[in-house]
């Protein structure tokens, strides 16, 4: 039986896990193939119940609006889904993912995509002024929590992730994912501990245009939960990543935080580091401290958060688990072994391992002249 | 023989010397503040109807000559009609007055910090060890706003836009209970100031004003304001690192209190502004209070009287409508909220209201916790959970639950001697902690406790450490109302519902 939800007494999806990440800061585009191949050398890292991947800039013809990939159980879950968004949304176009039948993947859900956007006239109106995105969140929300047998797995601009129970090479193949170009891509192969594959569960975990791609366990998680509660996110999944990717929407969508700051709240500086800071900053860093202390990720954890104009990886606070960043003229690579980034650059400019709690943030050039690497700038 | 009182047909506890050991030192004699021992001539005698099993004078026989037994006279056994009922029917037949008690109940209700376990890694995630990785704990008391508004400078780096509101800054997440001048004595007060300084935390100086000698002490010390408004004025409200608004008192919700005027000497008649020999009444209700916006009134007054520099805390005793008290006085404006259980110390309080009345700390604290969730205004004020916390387990778990900080009341007593004997009311603590008699009062040595204070706060801070590393934390911030890291052991579906935990094995 397929499951799309986690159904499971656990509240908490424990997994660890490898991952992957590849950008190209003039948002040259690029297929599936070197991702896949990066990924595939992570094999051991998962054991087969949950790959995926993302892409950005996947979809140039429908950019401005939204593309939903939704999973379904069966068509009585798709019918019901398919009423709310006629309901609330102008469909432009719908059809299925195309996927290839591999031996490897041999139980799949319904895999649908639609390009809409929110109607101006819809019901809600009547209650609320929710903006588009809001709106989105909020249907996303909906239909994960309240429709049986139904999963949106994708909701960005421009964007998509594809994924599912297998090991991801194979997850790159059903989808077919060497037809599908991108400028960034991110990756994850997953060896969950305390629930079996479920197809939702599997990451990258979207929402939006975010995309996290996450190796670790949040020790946190049950005040990273509450805090999201009380600004009426609804953690219908249950897992870590969830949680993570909805801290990221408050922080830097409602919130307004640069970046850096919002990752400086996952990983925040230790009060010893803060104390040497000069005034403003350590006022500043204090307050984010203060303000934000039950989102900060606790435990170990590595990941690739993507975004439109960028990539940002980030380790924990005491770098529990292994991360590892490559440049090679225009590209950045970010992976949980140095040897899935020589696997698809033998030779690139630099390597290195970032260092506990300091993000590397790779932003496209269209949008910004210069990218930060840590303290270095690379252009 | 006729007997003068019924209670005194049994006494509760004997003191029991053992002659052949005793060397007629009569440090007994001296150290009983009740009056126990006497000299007859060529041994030391007993007279057991006023033992209170304090503890001193064995702590202090320098043979160990003295045992204080429980009376093995049995009262005729029965279970619905126990000891305690029937002493204190004729007790009240004597008096015809309502008895009354210190300390918080000594009746065995369910704990449920008993029934409560903890988490920790195994595999998946690793634990981390405090020896050799930065563990904090450091806390802020205080309202905090719900998002972060910033500002950037010429260099496009961000600011803050506006300063943070007024925070207590704790190295540790404890505090010191509110106990006052005259309920104890200024020694008390003084070895609980030292151990606050050292450590960077604070005590609570209590509603009976600030002695001169406290004054030193400021930046370690949150003054309170009480209905009977001992020794307020601006000087006092500007004094310590916040003004507390003390409603209620979790042995006595709804009571005041009543320190008779035999207590008032020079010294605090001077500290309480209030004329020597006089009875300092403290009323039930403050009376400038009689509902939720008169507490707002009075929150702004004192904001206005300290200009907005300093938190406000308020504190209340949990009772059983807590969530909604408490939601209601954050909107009121309190930067903090202390909430007293059930089972918090007392100086004194009619037995019937100690041992009836409220409800246990934690389910307070999960209730208000989670209702201030629900409304979206946790992050107004800060909570302190108090009523009883006798380990660090017991703080840290008070912490899942929800709480930024613990107090120490009962227990940084029993550091100072207390062997929790329920006679604080009298004015005889042999310790010299709940008590003014000078020759009594000079036997605690603030620095000496002081520093047994510090090491105690020390020694739950490297537990709670020791938790948090086991539970692959590193902030004290990461493990606060993160209840997925409790388990309940032996609750019923109600009782986990209400603490908002799950059952060990889910």
């Amino acid at each position: 039986m397929l499951r799309l939800k986690n159904n499971f007494s656990i509240e908490h999806d424990i997994a660890g896990c490898g991952l992957c990440g590849i950008i190209n800061i003039r948002k040259i585009r690029t297929n599936g193939e070197d991702i896949k191949k990066a990924i595939a050398l992570e094999h051991d890292r998962g054991n087969g119940l949950g790959g995926g991947f993302a892409v950005y800039g996947c979809y140039p013809e429908y950019a401005d609006i939204y593309a939903f990939h939704v999973m379904y159980d069966d068509l009585a879950a798709k019918h019901d889904v398919e009423e709310y968004f006629k309901n609330n949304f102008i469909i432009e176009k719908q059809e299925s993912i195309p996927v290839f039948k591999t031996s490897k993947i041999n139980d799949h859900p319904i895999l649908h995509r639609y390009f809409m956007k929110p109607k101006s006239d819809r019901e809600d109106r009547l209650l609320h002024d929710l903006g588009d995105d809001d709106f989105v969140v909020s249907s996303v929300m909906l239909i994960n929590s309240e429709y049986d047998g139904a999963y949106v797995f994708s909701s960005g601009k421009n964007m998509g992730a594809f994924k599912g129970v297998g090991y991801p090479e194979d997850i790159a193949d059903f989808y077919m994912l060497d037809n599908v170009e991108g400028y960034m891509w991110t990756a994850h192969n997953r060896f969950p501990t305390n629930t079996p594959g479920w197809w939702g569960g599997a990451h990258p975990f979207t929402l939006l245009d975010w995309s996290i791609v996450h190796n670790g366990e949040i020790s946190s998680y049950g005040i990273n939960k509450r805090y999201l509660e009380m600004f009426k996110y609804n953690l219908a999944l249950k897992t870590d990543t969830e949680v993570i990717a909805y801290i990221l929407d408050l922080l830097i969508r409602k919130h307004g935080l640069p970046v850096e700051l919002a990752m400086n709240v996952l990983a925040a500086p230790f009060y010893q580091t803060i104390e040497k800071m000069e005034p403003k900053q350590k006022e500043l860093y204090t307050a984010l401290r203060q303000i934000y202390g039950s989102a900060l990720l606790n435990g170990p954890f590595a990941i690739i958060f993507g975004y439109p104009d960028g990539m940002v990886a980030l380790n924990d606070r005491i770098k529990l688990r292994p991360l590892v960043a490559g440049t090679k003229g225009d590209f950045t690579y970010i992976a949980s072994e140095e040897s899935s980034i020589r696997e698809i650059c033998p030779y690139p400019d630099v390597v290195w391992s970032p260092k506990a709690g300091e993000p590397i943030i790779i932003k496209t050039i269209n949008t910004e002249n210069i990218s930060q690497k840590q303290r270095l700038i690379i252009s | 023989m006729t007997k003068s009182s019924f209670t005194n047909i049994q006494s509760e506890y004997l003191a029991v010397i053992d002659h052949a050991k005793c060397v007629r030192c009569k440090r007994c004699i001296q150290n009983c503040g009740w009056g126990t021992y006497s000299f007859g001539g060529d041994k030391i005698i007993a007279d057991h109807s006023k033992c209170v099993a304090c503890g001193r004078c064995y702590t202090y026989c320098p043979e160990g000559a003295i045992s204080i037994l429980k009376n093995p006279t049995v009262m005729r056994e029965n279970g619905n009609w126990q000891d305690y009922h029937i002493k204190n029917i004729w007790r009240q037949s004597e008096t015809g007055g309502i008895a009354i008690s210190g300390m918080g109940t000594p009746l065995k209700y369910k704990k449920y910090f008993d029934h409560i376990l903890l988490d920790a890694c195994q595999v998946t995630n690793p634990p981390i060890d405090p020896l050799r990785e930065p563990m904090e704990l450091k806390t802020f008391l205080g309202k905090k706003p719900s998002k972060l508004e910033l500002d950037f400078n010429e260099d496009g780096q961000p600011v803050l836009k506006n300063p943070m509101p007024p925070q207590i800054e704790l190295s540790t997440p404890f505090i010191f209970a509110p106990m006052s001048y005259g309920s104890i004595s200024l020694n008390a007060q003084k070895a609980m100031a030292l151990a606050a300084r050292a450590l960077g935390i604070v005590m609570n100086i209590g509603e009976g004003g600030l002695h001169d000698e406290m004054v030193p002490f400021g930046k370690n010390i949150i003054v309170q304001v009480a209905s009977g408004r001992f020794g307020v004025n601006r000087d006092y409200l500007n004094s310590g690192v916040a003004v507390e608004i003390k409603i209620g008192q979790g042995a006595k919700p709804g009571i005041g209190g009543h320190l008779p005027g035999e207590k008032i000497g020079a010294d605090i008649s001077r500290t309480r502004m209030i004329p020597a020999g006089t009875d300092a009444i403290s009323p039930a209700p403050h009376h400038d209070i009689y509902s939720i916006e008169d507490l707002r009134q009075l929150i702004y007054a004192i904001k206005e009287a300290i200009n907005y520099e300093k938190p406000v805390s308020v504190k209340v005793a949990a009772v059983h409508n807590i969530a909604a008290i408490v939601s209601g006085i954050v909107r009121a404006g309190a930067d903090i909220v202390y909430i007293d259980g059930f089972t918090g110390g007392t100086g004194a309080a009619p037995i019937i209201i100690r041992d009836n009345v409220g409800i246990p700390i934690e389910i307070a604290l999960a209730q208000v916790d989670q209702r201030l969730r629900e409304e979206g205004i946790r992050n107004e004020a800060s909570l302190i959970a108090a009523g009883s916390i006798r380990t660090s387990a017991d703080a840290i778990k008070a912490i899942a639950l929800g709480a930024d900080a613990v107090a120490i009341g009962t227990a940084a007593l029993v550091v100072m001697g207390c062997h929790i004997c329920g006679k604080c009311h009298t004015g005889n603590c042999s310790w010299g902690i709940t008590t003014q008699r000078p020759e009594l009062t000079r036997r605690l040595d603030p620095e000496e406790y002081g520093e047994k204070l510090y090491n105690l706060i020390n020694a739950w801070s490297h537990e709670m450490k020791d938790i948090l590393g086991a539970m692959g934390v590193n902030s004290i911030e990461s493990l606060r109302g993160s209840r997925e890291r409790l388990r309940g052991i032996e609750l019923t579906d109600s009782e986990l519902k209400v603490l908002g935990i799950k059952h060990a094995g889910m």
